[in-house]
């Protein structure tokens, strides 16, 4: 049992569950090079930890999770170190580092796992922050920029050691409309020319379409609809219906 | 009817000393796992033959720890010796041997006193910096996204915080002994009539290897459990700004109660095998 080769993550009936508390009840999904995966659901339904799982920041209480057919729960921490290398993750609060700046937070993981010297350091931070459009902020503290700043940066930082897999929790939330576009464009351009994989959890509708070429949706720690942008809005599950019409007669009350 | 309200009392201290009892064992663990996991993640990056820690933490963290906490350490000794000298003098006199005060201050700072309020310094300057510290970046979910990158946050933030703290704490005591001997010569010369002269080939005298020894291996001990104290409590912050405030004021008094604690034990020790 092991995941075909083109797979580059899966998850097999995975199971989380903190104290009484059941969050991930047999998580079932895999997703191959170049896709980007969006996943849905109610707010604390367990989406970003679904993110620690596959970051192997949290261990599942049963199950298993490939990367590139290697069980992350069976390797040895530098093993594990290794793969997180080929996984960049944009955190829901951009989590850079405070006290460094934009560009100290990018060089960050090149300086302590590359073998890269300051001057192939400093072009690539240079070409990171030029990707995300923000050349001017590399002396900046994460304290002297906009939140949507603080998730480009983050995402630079991300990209910085070349990943195959990217994973953004919730990379628009809390943005204005212009910030939101940037991200998704830029999420969208990864897979286009740099042929990264993307995971994105999310519940802002128009973010998901936009991105997406694959959804699924996490509903009581399962994932209960699996399937294209267009099988979504289609769909005749009652919960993602409910959830997909409370977005759009939220737009009409825009409108 | 009273009988059982006081055997009631009696079952809830046990069940309090009980529940204090399995805190302590699970911090104690916890800090013990915490030791152990970042000496494991050196000796892994060190496989790789990369550096386990940038030689530029580790002197920005010893700046910190050692100059940075020099007048505070020199103050704080130099009243101590001070009064220490004033209050045994005064009491010697009655007995007329005033003369034994320069012995009396250059002993205790050497083996007790000079490790024992560097100890304190350290573990409210630096301790509650590094817990304050840590605890934010575990808060903004710093650590994590460090342990996410395949860094290693505890080799990565924690060793440079503690071996500064270890190699630091024994020079700074040093200080303390000397800045301590010197408040204790002034007032000596000042108000008991002990000339420096007298007072300096007092302390030479007296001084023997083996008290120097005591003060500088327990300094080493209290620098490295306030090191450890301050960043385990630092990365096991919950619950935000409130939770840093917690485990920094925690940080402080278990380590300053550990520091007394663990000298005491090593006067027992040295006292019972080294008479």
């Amino acid at each position: 049992m092991s995941a075909t080769p083109e797979k580059l993550v899966e998850m097999r009936d995975v199971k989380l569950q903190f104290a009484d508390k059941v969050i991930l009840n047999g998580v079932n999904f895999s997703i191959q090079s170049q896709e980007i995966l969006v996943i849905m659901g109610l707010s604390g339904g367990g989406k970003s930890t679904l993110l620690s799982i596959l970051m192997g920041l949290l261990k599942p209480n049963a199950g298993s999770v490939l990367f590139k057919e290697e069980d992350l729960g069976k390797l040895s921490r530098p093993k594990l170190n290794e793969v997180r290398a080929h996984i960049g993750m944009v955190y829901q609060n951009a989590a850079l580092i405070s006290s460094m700046n934009a560009r100290e937070n990018i060089s960050l993981p090149l300086k302590e796992l590359s073998d890269k010297n300051d001057k192939e350091i400093d072009a690539i931070v240079d070409q990171k922050l030029e990707l995300v459009g923000l050349k001017d902020a590399r002396d900046k503290l994460p304290s002297e920029l906009s939140g949507g700043m603080q998730k480009r940066v983050g995402l630079a930082r991300a990209l910085a050691l070349e990943p195959e897999l990217v994973l953004f929790d919730e990379p628009t939330a809390g943005l204005d409309p212009i910030n939101g576009k940037l991200i998704d464009d830029l999420i969208v351009q990864l897979r286009d020319k740099q042929k990264v994989t993307a995971i994105v959890v999310t519940h802002e509708m128009d973010s998901a379409f936009a991105v997406a070429t694959r959804m699924a949706f996490l509903h009581e720690g399962k994932i209960i609809l699996e399937g294209t942008p267009e099988e979504f809005r289609h769909s005749d599950n009652p919960i993602v219906s409910k959830f997909l019409s409370s977005y759009s007669d939220h737009e009409h009350t825009k409108e | 009817m009273n009988a059982k309200t006081k055997s009631d009392q009696g079952g809830h201290l046990i069940s309090k000393l009980g529940a204090f009892t399995i805190t302590l064992l699970q911090e104690l663990s916890s800090l013990v796992w915490m030791g152990r996991e970042t000496i494991s993640e050196i000796g892994e990056r060190i496989a790789t033959r990369r550096a386990p820690f940038r030689l530029e933490h580790f002197f920005y963290q010893s700046n910190r720890v050692g100059v940075g906490s020099v007048p505070m350490v020199i103050l704080l000794s130099v009243f101590i010796g001070l009064t220490m000298a004033l209050l045994t003098g005064y009491q010697l006199r009655r007995f007329g041997i005033v003369t034994l005060v320069p012995a009396i201050v250059s002993v205790s700072f050497i083996r007790e006193m000079g490790p024992l309020f560097t100890g304190i310094v350290l573990a409210s300057r630096i301790g509650a910096a590094y817990t304050a510290e840590l605890g934010a970046m575990t808060a903004g979910g710093e650590v994590d996204a460090i342990e996410g990158m395949g860094i290693g946050a505890l080799r990565y933030l924690v060793t440079p915080r503690i071996l500064a703290i270890f190699f630091l704490t024994p020079c700074l005591t040093v200080i303390s002994i000397v800045s301590g001997i010197i408040g204790g010569a002034f007032i000596s010369s000042l108000m008991l009539q002990i000339s420096y002269g007298y007072f300096y080939d007092q302390v030479m005298t007296n001084l023997l290897v083996k008290d120097v020894m005591a003060g500088i291996v327990k300094s080493f001990l209290f620098g490295a459990i306030i090191g450890m104290i301050a960043c385990y409590k630092g990365l096991s912050v919950r619950g935000g700004a409130v939770g840093v405030g917690i485990a920094t004021t925690s940080s402080v008094v278990t380590a300053i109660s550990t520091v007394i604690a663990c000298d005491s034990l090593c006067n027992i020790f040295i006292v019972t095998f080294f008479p």
